[in-house]
């Protein structure tokens, strides 16, 4: 039972940050239909400017996390205007890879910068340093910490979306583009806004997973990349929740997996998940099966 | 105060419209008729912004707009009702009525403009927090037309307005058109329904692919042997 509830408890830790991750690739899939690739290493490089912050600027996690999210607004904001706005009309399949192109540009960019090695976060000090037991059952601060910092940003994107202008024209745009505009809104400004709040969102999730998991290097997005997509494919692919959903239920199902059963099989259980998905109910748990518009 | 000169407008290499030029003038029911696939949409997608033409211009009381996009024409005071409706349909009936108001700034302006679309609509009142695509083929097109308002448009432009709808429920819509217009907006009405159309326009234009063939007041061309025959069912 304890071992049970210690699994949850890492399930949802980890979740936390895949959750994060999947609402970036699913808002942008949502407004542009697009596989953003490179999201994975905006949220490397927001694992970076955290690690930078703490460790030769010595800030502390807040303004860091904060910082981290701005560069990477800033960051998402660029790679749309430069690499995806000038093909706003072009074939798919060309912005796909123009995708996985930026995608290496940073991994490669920042190795040159920062070198290939892995870097140690710097460890949390006073009473973000200090865990929780009680018997067996063992809570980080860390984890707390990753945990209401997600639920947070939750809250907040859901305001944002729910009830604001913005949020409007956000949904607005994902749901119609013409009628949008026949509405007066700016699709370019609106896309632009989408991709800071997801960009935002990932260069959290980066500094959050610094102190996790305690090393990062410049490859590092990958990985946590094709999960989040996962988690953002399994809860329906465009949609808000369904990204939060799916980021909870992928961290769960990798530590149980690693906790129960051989840690060799977390990646493959992940994979079969993902295959499932696409054979059962492509449109994910909470996406209606639509056939595509021509 | 509405206008378009020689415009060509093509897909690929589809010439969808050959040259058309009309005119609206301030406070008038204009309507353009034609059979399916004659370049209607086409007509009113380059009016609202949302195609670019090939060459000839638009103009907007006395203005050359022709360059400007879809979104800076709502700002100007021209907005469209599009073809299928196109209600935001998991947004709920007020979202989409706020979002035709998206660029206006003055707070009582759009809450009293709301109340007008709610006197013109009713049922729009009732399903306020419904979600769009809930509402019925009637109501989403009073929705369309609604949200279309909250722009507070000087110029109106309809694509088939009753297109789907039961004819009970096309002769609200067109008495509702009617109403739009006397409060002073003019309007660009496109229809395959030309008798209806016809009886409420003070001008219309026949379209035949892509090509104006006909136009005069909406008596006039009622009378005509040739709309008779080929619009009106004999
Ligand atoms: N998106 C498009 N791509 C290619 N051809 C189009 C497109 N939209 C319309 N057309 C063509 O342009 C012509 C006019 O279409 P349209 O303006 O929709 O006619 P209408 O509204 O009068 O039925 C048709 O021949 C149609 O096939
Ligand atoms: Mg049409």
């Amino acid at each position: 039972m304890e071992r049970l509830l210690q699994q949850l408890i890492n399930g949802i830790s980890l979740g936390s940050i895949y959750a994060l991750i999947a609402l970036g690739y699913t808002m942008v899939y949502g407004i542009i239909k697009l596989i953003n690739f490179a999201h994975c290493d905006v949220y490397m490089i927001g694992a970076y400017v955290g690690y930078f912050c703490m460790s030769y600027f010595r800030l502390g996690l807040l303004p860091s996390l904060l910082i981290a999210m701005v560069v990477c607004m800033l960051l998402g904001v660029a790679i749309e205007k430069i690499a995806y706005k000038p093909l706003r009309n072009a074939a798919r399949i060309t912005v796909l890879i123009t995708a996985i192109g930026v995608s290496l540009f940073l991994e490669y960019g920042t190795m040159f910068f920062v070198k290939a090695e892995t870097r140690t976060y710097p460890p949390l000090t006073g009473l973000l340093a200090r865990t929780f037991k009680s018997g067996s059952l063992v809570v980080s601060m860390q984890q707390i910490v990753i945990v209401g910092i997600t639920v947070i940003l939750m809250v907040l994107l859901q305001f944002i979306v729910k009830k604001t202008k913005i949020g409007k024209a956000m949904r607005a745009v994902s749901l119609d583009q013409d009628a949008a505009e026949l509405m007066g809104i700016s699709v370019d400004t609106t896309i632009s806004c989408t991709f800071a709040i997801g960009s935002a969102l990932a260069g959290a999730a980066g500094v959050l997973v610094g102190i996790y998991y305690n090393s990062i290097n410049p490859l590092m997005g990958m990985t946590p990349g094709i999960k989040a997509f996962i988690a953002a494919v399994f809860g329906g692919i465009g949609l808000i929740p369904g990204a939060m959903i799916g980021g909870y239920f992928i961290g769960m199902v990798e530590v149980f997996v690693s906790g129960y059963g051989n840690s060799m099989f977390r990646d493959a259980v992940l994979y079969a998940i993902l295959i499932l998905i696409l054979i059962v109910k492509p449109a994910g748990l909470l996406g209606k099966n639509v056939r595509e518009k021509v | 105060m509405f206008e378009i000169r020689d415009l060509e407008v093509h897909f690929g290499v589809i010439r969808a419209l050959k040259g058309i030029s009309l005119e609206v003038k301030d406070g008038e029911i204009v309507t353009l008729i034609g059979a399916n696939g004659a370049g209607k949409t086409t007509t009113l997608r380059t009016a609202s912004g949302l195609k670019k033409p090939t060459s000839g211009s638009v103009l907007f009381e006395g203005r050359d707009i022709t360059g400007t996009t879809a979104m800076e024409r709502v700002h100007l005071g021209i907005s469209q009702v599009p073809e299928g409706r196109r209600v935001f349909s998991t947004m709920t009936v007020l979202e989409n009525l706020e979002l035709g108001a998206y660029h206006r700034k003055d707070r009582n302006g759009i809450s009293m403009d709301l109340r007008k679309v709610y006197e013109l609509f009713p049922i729009l009142y009732d399903r306020r927090k419904q979600a769009a695509g809930t509402l019925s083929g009637g109501e989403q097109q009073m929705l369309a037309m609604g949200r279309a308002l909250m722009s507070r448009p000087r110029l109106l432009l309809l694509d088939e307005p009753s297109m789907g709808l039961a004819p009970i429920l096309v002769q609200e819509i067109f008495s509702i058109i009617k109403d739009i217009n006397r409060e002073g907006t003019t309007i660009l009405l496109v229809e395959q329904n030309a008798s209806m159309a016809l009886q409420i326009a003070n001008r219309a234009y026949v379209m035949e692919t892509g090509s104006i063939v006909l136009s005069g007041t909406g008596s006039e061309l009622m009378q005509s042997e040739e709309i008779k025959k080929a619009y009106l069912g004999g």
